[in-house]
Parts: C-alpha cells; structure tokens; sequence
C-alpha cells in the first residue's frame, strides 16, 4: 500500500485548497463559505473565489456555496477536486459528494447526517451545539469555526474578525459564543488519527 | 471622481455584479435607470442604494425600453448614464440603442449573459448574445462590446467602457455573464493604480457656433449638455452637421463612414486583449469572458504535459480585434474556440484568417465549459 501523507501535512503543501459547503435552504452555508472567504482573502493574504449555486433550488431544497483558496490567482473558480466538504444534512452530503479528494476533509453535522460516504469523516453535533446556545440558526457559525480549526486555512483571529464584519450588532456575542463552540468541537479531532478513505488501488491493488 | 492618493486602499470580497457599479460609480456615473432582472439584479439594486448618496440618480423604470430611453435623455443632459439588464431586457433594449448609436450618445449597457432565447434559462450562463451585441438594432452601425472574465475586471473594464464611451461618443456595451456576476473575489479599492478618468469633449466655440454632430480629425464631435445654452438638436432621422434631418446620400454616407471611422480612430486603445502563454505557443485558445478562466487552466493543464499552448482573451468583441486575432492564426498550428453558445464568434475567427485550423468548441446547456474539456480538446489537436 502506498504510504500517504498525514492529513495536516496534505494540507499545508497544497496550492489551491478547494471547498465545498452544503446544506438545506436557510441553514447558512452560502453564509458560512462568504465569511470563510473573508477571513481568507480579506483578513488574510490568500487568493479567494466563492461562488455558489444561484436558483430556484436556493430558495428551498438544497444549497451549496464553494470557496476556492490559493497563494497564486485563481484561474478556474469553481471546485475541480474539494480538498474539504462541509456538509449540514443528509441529503446535500449526497447530491453533492462528488469530486472529493481521496485525502480530503470531510466534516459533517451530526445532528442531521446518519450516514457517510467515507470512513474518514468527522462528525460533529454543530446544530445541537447551536440549540444549547439558544439559537438553531446559528449553526452555520458553529460549523464554520471547526471548520476554520482543522483546515488550517485562516486564523482564528481572522475568522473572528470575519464574523464580527458580516453579522450585525445585535448578534455578535451569539456568534462569536458560537464560533468558539465550534472551534472547541474540533480541538477534540486529531486529523491524523483519522482513517483514510480507502482508494480503490487500496482495495484492488490495481486499476488500470 | 478621481480617486485622491490620500484614500486608503481596502480589500473587499465583492461579486462581480457589485464590482460594476464600483467601477461605474469611480468612472463618474451618477445616472442608472433600470428594471431589475436576475442575473444582473444586483447591479440595480446597489445603484439604488449608492447613487442617491453621491448626489445621483437612481429611477426603476417601467420596462427595459424606458429604461434605454431615460439613460440616453440623462447622458444628452450631461450626467454619465449606465443601466444593466439580462438578455430579455437587453432585446427590448435594442431599439433605443440604435437612437443613441444614431445621435452619438455616450453610455453604457451592462449585459449580464443568461441562457436564451426568451426567458430562457434565468439563472444559467451563457456568452449566446455576443452577435446581439454587435447587430441587435437594426441598421448599419459602429458600437464597442467589451467583455468580462473576473471580478477584477468587472471593475477596471467598466470603468474602460465608461471611457470608450465618452471620449467616442458611442454606446458601449459590457458584457458580463452569470458566473462572473455571482463569483466573490478580494478586490482593493480604491486600487493601487487608479485607472485614468475621460470626460466627453464640450464645445469650445461660442453657442452661435456650434454645430453638435460637425466632423473633425478624430470624427468625434464636441457635445454640448442640453440645457447649457447651446443649439442641440436631436433625432433619430439621418441628421446634418446642425442635427437636422437630411437624407441627402451625401449626409447620410458622410455620417455612416464617420461612424465607422471614429472607432478605427481608436482601434489601437478601442481593441483590448490579454495575452498568457502565447509567445512560444504551438496551439492556443481564443475566448473570451468566464470561459477565459477555465482556458487559463486549460493552458496550463497542457503546459505540465510539455503541449505548447497559449491563450487570447478578447476582452473587445467588437470591433472585432482582427490583428491579435490573425496574429495567433498565422503562429498556431491549431486554434481552439470555445464558446457557451453554438459558435458565434468563432465564425468572426475564421472570417479573419482562413487557412487556419480551427477548432470550435461548444456548450449550450447552461453548464460552464470546465478546464478538463478545454485540456481534452487541446491534447487533441
């Protein structure tokens, strides 16, 4: 079997770091991915495209927003290959778990996902963690600071100087209370404890 | 405006949509009259917020047509004049544009590409209007199309047409699409080189002399504001140098040659394109907008397998950029064009240059052409 790099090694060698975040309607991943953005590109030096699907499917159903990171410009702004997949419920994690990179992350909420695609996901109660703080909707920020935490993409520092930018006034304590939440959720993960996805050279030895 | 050194320069995370009002509103434009349409919404919308602050105006019109009609009176009256639209509004828009083509109005007309014909495909891209930009009023007319690739550009290009707009007299159109309007990039603004400001040229003689549409050596005559004392008679009939209707064949062949020439004037500034890769290239890629990113990657995809490729962005459609063009056809043994319609300014390619080979690549399904195409397509050659 070939030897892989650790998952926190795989990261920090990558160029362009490919994101996707999903979930349903009204549950603030398009959200989660612009402020991901900003503490990426404006909080700190990195190149960043988000895009994100624009329908009538955004408007109920099932919603996915992308960011791409990179110390270069980005020439082609849409995912190729997710490096990380952030995914809110069930339904999203399917329809949107193509193009996942063998080594990548795959971060998921468990409050609404029973079942994953890959032996390596991490699964963390982001909207339980939300309803203890008061408030369900705040999930998305939940999620967004694990998310920050293991990809190792923005500083925490940035990422809270991110959220503070986005939400107004009158939310910022319940956010910032989340965001660290959810940074305290992925201190608990050790990425390179986590199995590999299997390829399917792992399984078959060959497949060409 | 022009931007003063002393402003602090600021990264934003903006949308390519929001990047154009940016520009528009860095270029002087203090004048949007619109009716929203997705995917070009929120170009209206921000405008709606931002002008009345800059002591601007902001009118949601009836219809697509009134909106034309009002942006033209503004600019006649002085005030830098921008709408925006998708393709069902930009057809309606068609007829006006022709009268301001007619009587030489400087504005610009924002064309957020969705998928056609009719209302289509509402929240798909496309680059299927790029011959509608060229030809959609009738008659035989001059007009610039410039076309956008990324966020970055959505501000510096339409600050470029605002430009190419006054200082020929002429409606320019900007042609973006879904995907470069939605897409979020780290812009700083004010930039670190801020890009030139033109005013339209007034006349320099006294009221009783002046004659609004007279040739000179540039072909672009002065225009004075109405209201500011000066004779300025305006139609959509074939005029005389006074703006009266003449349809005598000598007005009428002056004013069409002087259309067409006023541009070929400017060519040189008028036809902008970007360059990556082509010096050594064997095969290249000539496009133009969204698909420009993926061609980029294309390219370079190609390069890593010792292919060597280049790419052409266009970001001037029309005039046509006939020498860059021909330049690349007569250097690559092949030449790729992709496009997302069924091939439309890859006839004005092969029009160009006709010993070349050329290959045409099409999506039309409301998908974006991917970089994996392109690199497929490319290794074939």
């Amino acid at each position: 079997m070939l030897k892989r790099k650790s998952k926190s090694e795989y990261v920090m060698k990558k160029e362009r770091y490919e994101m996707r975040f999903c979930g349903s309607g009204g549950q603030g991943v398009i959200t989660a991915a612009v402020i991901f953005a900003e503490a990426a590109g404006v909080f700190g030096d990195y190149y960043v495209c988000q895009t994100q699907s624009y329908g009538p499917q955004s408007r109920g159903g099932s919603s996915k927003a992308e960011v791409i990171i990179s110390t270069k410009e980005i020439d082609y702004p849409k995912v190729v290959k997710m490096d990380c997949f952030l995914a809110m419920n069930q339904t999203a994690l399917d329809a949107f778990f193509s193009n996942f990179e063998t080594d990548g992350l795959l971060i998921v909420d468990s409050t609404f996902v029973e079942q994953v695609p890959t032996s390596g996901a991490i699964s963390l109660p982001f909207t339980e963690i939300a309803r203890e703080l008061g408030k369900e909707i705040v999930a998305n920020i939940v999620a967004l600071g694990a998310i920050g935490y293991l990809s190792g993409k923005v500083s925490m520092e940035n990422l809270e100087k991110a959220v503070i930018a986005r939400v107004p006034e009158k939310f910022r304590e319940l956010n910032i209370e989340a965001l660290h939440a959810g940074i305290e959720l992925a201190k608990n993960v050790n990425v390179d404890n986590l199995s590999h996805s299997p390829s399917l050279d792992d399984i078959y030895g060959h497949t060409d | 405006m022009q931007s003063s050194s002393e402003d602090q320069s600021q990264k934003y995370l903006l949308q390519g949509n929001e990047a154009i009002v940016e520009g528009a509103l860095a270029a002087g434009c203090r004048f949007f009259a619109g009716y929203p349409i997705t995917p070009s919404s929120e170009i209206a919308e921000i405008m709606s917020r931002k002008l009345p602050t800059l002591g601007g105006t902001f009118i949601q019109m009836e219809d697509e047509i009134a909106s034309m009609g009002a942006i033209v009176g503004a600019s006649l009256a002085g005030a830098k004049s921008l709408t925006a639209t998708s393709g069902p509004g930009f057809s309606l828009m068609q007829e006006n544009l022709g009268y301001a083509s007619m009587t030489e109005v400087p504005l610009v007309v924002v064309n957020v590409m969705r998928g056609g014909p009719s209302t289509g495909l509402p929240t798909s891209p496309s680059q299927a209007d790029v011959m509608q930009a060229r030809w959609g009023t009738h008659g035989d007319h001059a007009i610039i199309v410039l076309a956008v690739s990324s966020v970055a550009d959505s501000y510096e290009i339409t600050i470029q047409a605002f430009n190419l707009a006054e200082k020929y007299r002429t409606p320019v159109i900007l042609l973006s699409d879904e995907i470069v309007g939605h897409t979020r990039e780290v812009i700083s603004l004010p930039p670190d080189q801020p890009v030139p400001i033109f005013n339209r040229i007034k006349p320099s003689v006294p009221p009783e002399w002046y004659l609004p549409y007279e040739d000179n050596s540039r072909g672009v005559p002065p225009m004075a504001d109405i209201g500011s004392g000066y004779r300025h008679h305006v139609t959509g009939l074939m005029h005389d140098a006074k703006g009266f209707p003449n349809f005598s064949p000598g007005v009428t062949g002056g004013f069409l040659k002087r259309q067409y020439r006023k541009l070929a004037n400017g060519a040189d500034e008028i036809q902008m394109t970007k360059q990556f890769m082509l010096d050594d290239a064997e095969v290249a890629i000539i496009t133009y907008g969204c698909v420009s990113r993926s061609a980029i990657r294309a390219v370079r995809m190609a390069r890593e397998q010792g292919i060597k490729a280049g790419f052409l962005q266009l970001v001037t459609l029309w005039p046509f950029p006939k020498k860059a063009v021909d330049a690349v056809c007569r250097r690559c043994r092949a030449v790729l064009v992709p496009e997302m319609n069924m091939g439309q300014m890859v006839r004005e390619v092969r029009a160009v240059n006709q010993n070349a080979t050329l290959e045409q690549l099409n999506r039309f399904d409301g998908g974006f052409i991917t970089p994996a195409i392109l690199f497929r397509k490319l290794m074939s050659l």
